[in-house]
């Protein structure tokens, strides 16, 4: 009998050493693809010499130490952290609020806005340009987008599109592109043209692909990102062609006794699109918390059980899209008559990309997540790209993004400030209850 | 009609793109018949077997000018560089990428999301390490007319990949049909829980299909990059059209994704004939939203690993 529970130690002892040598491994290689992400490019001419440059360099040693340190430190947790994390980690029950009182929240918010007001005033021209062009675009996109992949839980690879469309029905309407509107209005006033454009675009894609199996709609969007490039570039007599198109005047108000105009400055483009985010913010966390946003939440967790209780499914799925799409397209409207100069190479499906890490590594479903994760993740690399330590280079950047893609998913595929409602489902999901995402297709689909 | 102008010489050359879309297209059902999820990061795969191709047939040829056998050996020494650069990949990316999450049962969103994640680090970092300008590939033979058909011009390119891709989707349909492998493939797509129970070990049935389509996709890369030469962001486009390919004959069916896939290069090289070429992605694309509209199950109807 003791021998037969000795050998049984063993084997749990046994079992738990190859899981800690296989996480060896893990981290160890984990680090030499870092040494390789940081190292030195290669060429054309020398395909070779990024890999011996920066594995074969005594460099890799610090990135061994690491990894294994790396290990340590997760290998330590494990063994001792497993009874802590046992008593703490039950998906089941909802986490505790972590801002149980209103007022407190209400104060958080204002104190943020008030940084968020204040904070360009002191930055030097070209931050501030970068908190227009780079950051605050972006965090109005973010948002947008968390609306599709977030709260209804579909996949939209080709969200740069529907900026594109914003952009170019901003151009079309204010004039400047080779076909004439029927009537040339001011940039402001192409707002809701720009939105209504998107939206309408966004129908279209969704209608058809929203009714199939979720990844038909990311191969689709895909595509689609990609089309409205070529389509952009080639239909040179509507959209002026790969040369792009100039002169989109700047925004200017005249209504009754306010007479504004938006000119070169990039701050007051900020506060107009800060005005924008928290509007949306306002209007979308409503959104989250009316009965459509308890339609997406339905979905998301189970969908066949959300339409039988009488969810029109198809409906909400394309009405989250159509909101994304028209987030996007105003977007497209500012940074458009921003910068007064749009051409087809500004909409790649790497900026699509690029949204979705936003969205993702803040944390899915969370409009807080959106927005600082929105506005660290695209501060940083211009952070890197200015000081002077970091030989940190431009094109590069995918390789991060994609990994970061990768490693949210496998370890906290909730984001960095999660949706305490969407954290819950991806750990029910795991345990096997409902879906955590609208892929599985409603019921119109043929399995 | 503008498409009865050369419309032999199209055709033939239709065929040859369906020959590659077909092979790449193989990559997307047979991940898709075990595991029902579109690998998106297939196109890296694709990429990689173009890289692993140049290399090894650049380090061999050198300045030379090979003819004759040499260049038939040559070509299958491509190919099969191809190959084993493919199924590396593709394993790296089940390990990598898959089994980590579904390990943890992870929602579908999860996997795509981390699909695209690593198709961005990987052609990223292979722009990166190999290079971002396109560079085309050692002559391993020299391109001209073997014989015509109808008056059109079939070049040794096209031959090349013809008879390429036919062995090689004749071995995989025998594999799949025939071999312990293709069982086990056949029973994971059919019901993994029960084959499970039943003794299949399906992480290694599910890491064996990676490396199978993989095979494919890198022996499809080499053929691109034989015409189209290689650069790090060649998946992209031929991935979509290969997805469009599979969807087309039925995502899951492996007869559906050949034919789908060599109809899809016939009907978009035709179309061509009728529109600028700059517009033969927005064909393909168009007869990919057709197909989700009117037919989402493809031709020959999805999923038929229960019988193929």
């Amino acid at each position: 009998m003791s021998a037969f529970a000795a050998t049984a130690v063993s084997r749990v002892r046994s079992a738990r050493q190859n899981v800690e040598i296989r996480r060896l491994f893990a981290c160890v290689f984990g680090m030499l693809v870092l040494a390789l992400m940081t190292g030195p490019s290669g060429s054309n001419s020398a395909p070779v010499s990024g890999f011996t440059g920066s594995l074969f360099h005594p460099r890799v040693l610090a990135f061994l130490a690491l990894g294994v340190g790396l290990w340590a430190v997760i290998t330590a947790q494990h063994r001792w952290g497993e009874a802590i994390k046992r008593t703490s980690n039950n998906v089941m029950t909802l986490p505790r609020r972590v801002m149980p009182d209103r007022r407190v929240r209400l104060f958080v918010y204002a104190a943020a806005l008030a940084i968020a007001i204040i904070l360009p005033l002191h930055v030097n021209a070209f931050w501030q340009d970068v908190l227009v062009d780079q950051i605050g675009i972006y965090v109005l996109l973010a948002i947008g987008l968390n609306v599709v992949v977030g709260y209804a839980g579909l996949l939209d690879l080709g969200y740069i599109a529907f900026y594109a469309i914003g952009a170019y029905s901003t151009a079309y309407w204010t004039g400047a592109l080779p076909v004439h509107p029927p009537m040339v209005v001011n940039a402001f006033w192409a707002i809701p043209f720009a939105i209504a454009t998107a939206m309408l675009a966004g129908v279209l894609i969704g209608a058809p692909t929203l009714r199939l199996r979720g990844d038909y709609l990311a191969i689709v969007t895909l595509g689609f990102g990609e089309i409205i490039q070529i389509v952009a570039t080639n239909l040179q007599g509507v959209t002026g062609g790969a040369q792009g198109v100039i002169g989109i005047p700047h925004p200017s108000v005249n209504l009754l006794h306010i007479h504004y105009s938006w000119l070169i400055d990039p701050l007051p483009y900020y506060y107009l699109l800060l005005a924008f985010v928290v509007l949306a913010l306002i209007a979308y966390s409503f959104l989250e918390h009316s009965r459509v946003g308890r339609a997406w939440t339905a979905i998301r967790e189970d969908e066949v059980a959300a339409e039988s209780t009488g969810i029109n499914v198809l409906k909400y799925k394309i009405l989250a899209f159509a909101i994304g799409a028209s987030t996007s397209g105003f977007a497209g409207m500012l940074e458009s008559s921003k910068i007064s100069f749009i051409e087809p190479g500004d909409f790649t499906v790497q900026l699509s990309i690029l949204i979705l890490v936003l969205v993702i590594f803040g944390g899915m479903g969370s409009l807080l997540g959106a927005v600082l994760g929105a506005a660290v993740l695209q501060w940083f690399p211009w952070y890197l790209r200015e000081h002077p330590l970091f030989g940190f280079q431009d094109q590069d950047l995918f390789i991060y993004l994609g990994a970061i893609l990768v490693i949210m998913m496998i370890f906290r595929p909730e984001g960095m400030i999660p949706s305490r409602r969407r954290k819950r489902e991806i750990g029910l999901a795991e345990h096997g209850v409902g879906t955590a995402d609208a892929m599985s297709g409603s019921s119109s689909e043929i399995s | 009609m503008c498409f009865t102008q050369n419309f032999w010489s199209f055709l033939i050359g239709g065929i040859a793109n369906g020959f590659l879309y077909a092979l790449i297209a193989l990559g997307y059902t047979l991940v898709y018949g075990v595991l029902q999820l579109i690998n998106f990061a297939h196109s890296e795969v694709f990429m990689s077997g173009g890289f692993a191709g140049y290399f090894v047939l650049n380090a061999v040829i050198g300045n030379s000018h090979p003819s004759g056998v040499d260049s038939v050996l040559l070509v299958i020494l491509g190919t099969a560089a191809g190959a084993v650069g493919g199924a590396t990949i593709a394993y790296l990316l089940e390990r990598v990428a898959y089994r980590p999450l579904r390990r943890r049962k992870a929602p579908r969103l999860a996997f795509l999301i981390s699909a695209i994640g690593a198709s961005y680090f990987l052609y990223n970092l292979a722009g990166k390490e190999f290079g971002r300008n396109a560079v085309s590939m050692p002559a391993a033979y020299t391109n001209g007319t073997v014989f015509t058909v109808f008056g059109a011009q079939v070049q040794t390119y096209y031959v090349v990949i013809a008879i390429a891709a036919m062995i090689m989707l004749l071995v995989l349909d025998r594999i799949v049909a025939a071999t312990r492998l293709g069982r086990g493939i056949r029973a994971v797509a059919q019901d993994a829980e029960t084959a499970s129970l039943m003794g299949v070990n399906i992480d290694r049935v599910i890491a064996q299909t990676f490396i199978l389509g993989g095979i494919l996709g890198g022996a499809a890369g080499f053929l691109f990059g034989l015409s189209s030469g290689v650069v790090y962001t060649m998946g992209f486009t031929p991935a979509l059209k290969a997805f469009t390919a599979a969807v087309l004959g039925g995502i899951g069916n492996i007869r559906g994704a050949m034919l789908g896939g060599l109809l899809l290069g016939i009907f978009e090289n035709l179309g061509v004939t009728c529109a600028p070429t700059e517009w033969r992605d927005v064909i393909a694309f168009g007869i990919l939203v057709l197909v989700l509209i009117i037919r989402p199950t493809g031709i020959l109807g999805e999923r038929l690993g229960r019988s193929a």
